[in-house]
């Protein structure tokens, strides 16, 4: 019943796709036509009907309702109810399902609150939603069923992949979809914006919340992907350029670009076709990143399915929407008018040399990322990791990091480089003391000593803009954009130090081994077997001691699951405000001793606090951009309000 | 760039991103010429051997009764066929999950001068689900004669 309650929700919401995107159509042609005002309800209609099927899929994986053929694939009823529900979406179907439903969901926000332009551009992005979304529905409801019933009900279920069975996983997946999925609502603006001719300033700010709200949940989402990454696969790294990570990063440097586009649109009414770009190319990305993940191309623990049906009708829907949003783009362009002029030494000069090279960065990914597909259909295997990404991507990263310690200290339209050129050249010559101390003082590589160096210009240049201001008065935008640099330089830090200090030892123990790794004494007491509600384990007991202080438990364990079967190590964290040591257990040796393998990784915590102060800038300037719309909607109503006051 | 007018600037806009990507466009294809890393089953590595200093990458099956362990504990040995070569392979490091003989395994490294291959990392199967790609190519003679070595 619940079932087939969700699968009715599912073609019903559909079903007002195809109303939504007709109505759309038709008043955009028609504006005071008889469907004008049948849009917006029907994509708020759409939205909740989608949320309800995915809760009845919650239900359904709640109650382990084996007759359901996704249910019986993917969970169990031994599972503690954290996972039961994670694993809703932790499979291909119920994944989709979730796509679509961040989908509709946002789409019906925008039907529902955002009022501030032209109708016929609304319902030119209402249309453009419901388009892309139709596609979706088709493929959720014709090739990838979340709701398949069985013939007859499965005995019991076959468990969820237990690196998936992880609270890090009960987040990062939804945390990433808002993100993914968020970036639709700035590709059917950019696209209604074009079609109705209405690329403003007005246009960009009501965009803006939209992309600055999906950007905050992709920072997120690859944050704490990356840090599940970091202590579940227990192999000690935090980012493996996998093609998976690289689908999460590529929409995030597109959306990162038309953040930076999309403000100086707002703010200056300049790059008005670069801004429509980006919106298509930022959304593309993620549609992409689904198709490379979803698809099967692929394998990895992200790829649930290999069928290559599914994968055929992606990459046909991919066509379709990048195609025609590319073909609509060079078709209209033309039509765009030229925006205000700049200088090169301006913040708009700044923010576009950085635009650009978050652009190149992401082409690099790109071809990184696609680079093994096409060798492959030439029959040659390759695989393409941190030697071609690192050094490639730090060629553009760098000049994009100095640019950003100095840009926003430049004024918007026409500056001179004589005001920056102080901080600037202060800056510069404090990249190359920490550098050369850096070089001079560790055996650190370049890249790391590169990496270091620039953080520490960066964290001093992120904090300038706000000298010489009243603090309590400056703006809270502004304070997110120091805020989010801030956090750039911080994630930066980590990354290079986990580098260029990481202690590795890797070594066979016997209970009363002592082992040093950096400044750490690590005991191992011994070698025991516990129970957790899937799995048994065995675990170490380690004493770890920081430079002769109070020993800290750590307990590694290599587990075993029973459904499915199969053995995950768990890795073990002692934190400490300079970095973290980071414990796994390996296998028995017939003499009785234990492999262990231990890190010491000064700072590494600081990559994804930079990460999360990354997102928590980003808050910061969507509170302070919403209030201070807020503030000017009430102004006005007020203005109004006395103007009929004064004439009665 | 200051007096330009305001077509140019758009004009002057557009070159600048074109040529930023096609320089990282051109920077990936030559960097991808020298980095990607490619993979290898043990008769093309017996046949061709890739130089020492090449990061490649091996795959095939564990020979059953060859895994061992050295005297320091972590180091290991064994042997990746394809059933019709043997590479010999030396890991320091904690074995992957479900690293077992007879399984598939992909092994990235280099190799040695003395014609063992140094992995630096192993990639096991992840899962039933989840077969090393490169594995998937293996004929179903290679596979079958695998399976009849590891079979006691």
């Amino acid at each position: 019943m619940i079932a087939e309650l969700g699968l009715a929700a599912l073609w019903l919401a559909a079903a007002l796709a195809g109303l939504q995107l007709i109505a759309g159509v038709m008043s955009v042609r028609q504006p005071d036509g008889p469907l004008a005002s049948l849009a917006r309800p029907a994509a708020v209609i759409q939205g909740v009907l989608a949320g309800f099927a995915f809760v009845m899929l919650l239900w359904l994986f709640a109650q382990t309702d084996l007759s359901v053929k996704l249910v019986a694939a993917n969970s169990h009823s031994a599972k503690p109810m954290i996972f039961k529900l994670s694993g809703a979406w932790g499979n291909h179907e119920g994944s989709m399902l979730l796509w679509i439903t961040v989908m509709a969901l946002a789409g019906g926000m925008i039907g529902f609150l955002e009022r501030r332009l032209p109708e016929v551009t609304m319902q030119a992005t209402l249309a453009t939603q419901a388009f892309v979304g139709l596609g979706f529905y088709a493929f959720l409801l014709l090739s990838s069923n979340p709701f398949e019933r069985l013939p007859t009900p499965a005995a019991e279920g076959q468990g969820l992949n237990p690196l998936l069975q992880d609270i890090g996983l009960a987040f990062h997946p939804p945390t990433l979809y808002f993100g993914y999925v968020g970036l639709s609502v700035a590709f059917s603006f950019a696209l209604g914006a074009l079609l109705t001719r209405q690329v403003t300033p007005d246009f960009a700010r009501a965009m803006r919340p939209w992309v600055l709200g999906a950007w905050i949940f992709l920072t997120l989402g690859i944050t704490a992907g990356s840090y599940w990454a970091y202590y579940e696969l227990g192999w000690g790294g935090w980012w493996f350029w996998d093609p998976v990570e690289n689908a999460s990063l590529m929409p995030w440097l597109a959306a990162t670009a038309l953040l930076h586009s999309v403000s100086v649109l707002a703010a200056r009414d300049a790059l008005r076709a670069w801004t429509i770009m980006l919106g298509v190319v930022a959304f593309s990305m993620s549609m992409m990143g689904t198709f490379l993940v979803r698809s099967g191309v692929l394998t990895s623990v992200h790829a649930f399915a290999i069928d290559p049906e599914r994968g055929a009708f992606i990459l046909v829907l991919l066509a379709i929407y990048i195609g025609g949003a590319l073909t609509i783009f060079a078709l209209r362009a033309g039509t765009v008018q030229e925006g205000e002029r700049f200088t090169a030494t301006s913040r708009e000069g700044a923010l576009v040399f950085n635009n650009v090279m978050l652009s190149a960065i992401l082409a690099v990914v790109l071809v990184g990322t696609l680079y093994p597909l096409l060798t492959e259909a030439f029959g040659v295997q390759v695989s393409v990791g941190p030697p071609y990404f690192n050094p490639v991507g730090a060629i553009f990263t760098l000049p994009m990091l100095a640019v950003m310690a100095v840009g926003p200290l430049l004024r918007w339209r026409k500056d001179g480089a004589k005001r920056v050129s102080k901080p600037a050249v202060l800056l510069a010559i404090w990249v190359v003391t920490v550098g050369a101390l850096v070089a001079f003082l560790s055996n650190a590589n370049v890249l790391a000593t590169l990496g270091l160096a620039f953080a520490a210009a960066l964290a001093i240049g992120s904090l300038l803009p706000l000298r010489g201001r009243n603090l309590l008065r400056t703006p809270l935008a502004t304070w997110g954009m120091v805020t989010a640099h801030f956090g750039i330089a911080v994630a930066l830090f980590g990354m290079a130090s986990e580098s260029a200090f990481s202690v590795e030892k890797l070594v066979a123990a016997r209970a009363g081994d002592v082992t040093e790794v950096g400044p750490w004494r690590i005991t191992l007491d011994g070698v025991e077997p516990v129970a957790g509600p899937n799995w048994t384990a065995l675990q170490a007991d380690l004493q770890a001691s920081y430079k002769g202080g109070a020993p800290i438990a750590l307990q590694p364990q290599s587990r075993t699951f029973w459904s499915p079967e199969r053995e995950t190590a768990e890795s073990a964290l002692a934190t400490r405000w300079n970095g973290q040591l980071y414990a796994v257990m390996g296998s028995g040796i017939e003499d009785g001793r234990r492999q262990l393998r231990l890190w010491w990784k000064p700072f590494v915590p600081m990559i994804w606090l930079g990460g999360i102060l990354v997102a928590l800038g980003g808050l910061l300037a969507l509170i302070g951009r919403l209030a201070a719309d807020l503030k000017r909607h009430y102004v006005r109503r007020r203005l109004a309000e006395r103007r009929e006051d004064s004439q009665t | 760039m200051s007096a330009l007018k305001p077509k140019h600037q758009r004009l002057v806009l557009v070159v600048v991103a074109l040529v930023a990507l096609i320089a990282a466009a051109l920077l990936a294809a030559y960097a991808l010429r020298n980095q990607a890393s490619y993979f290898y089953v043990p008769t093309q590595m017996v046949a061709e051997p890739p130089t020492p200093s090449q990061a490649v990458r091996l795959g095939g099956m564990v020979q059953a009764g060859t895994l061992e362990t050295m005297p320091d504990g972590v180091t290991v040995s064994f042997i990746v066929g394809d059933g019709e070569a043997r590479v010999p392979v030396r890991f320091a490091g904690i074995l992957p999950d479900l690293f077992v003989e007879g399984s598939g395994v992909v092994a990235e490294g280099k190799l040695g001068a003395d014609g063992t291959f140094v992995a630096d990392n192993l990639l096991a199967k992840h899962d039933e689900n989840y077969v090393p790609r490169e594995l998937e190519e293996m004929t179903a003679a290679q596979a079958e004669q695998t399976v009849s070595e590891t079979v006691p």
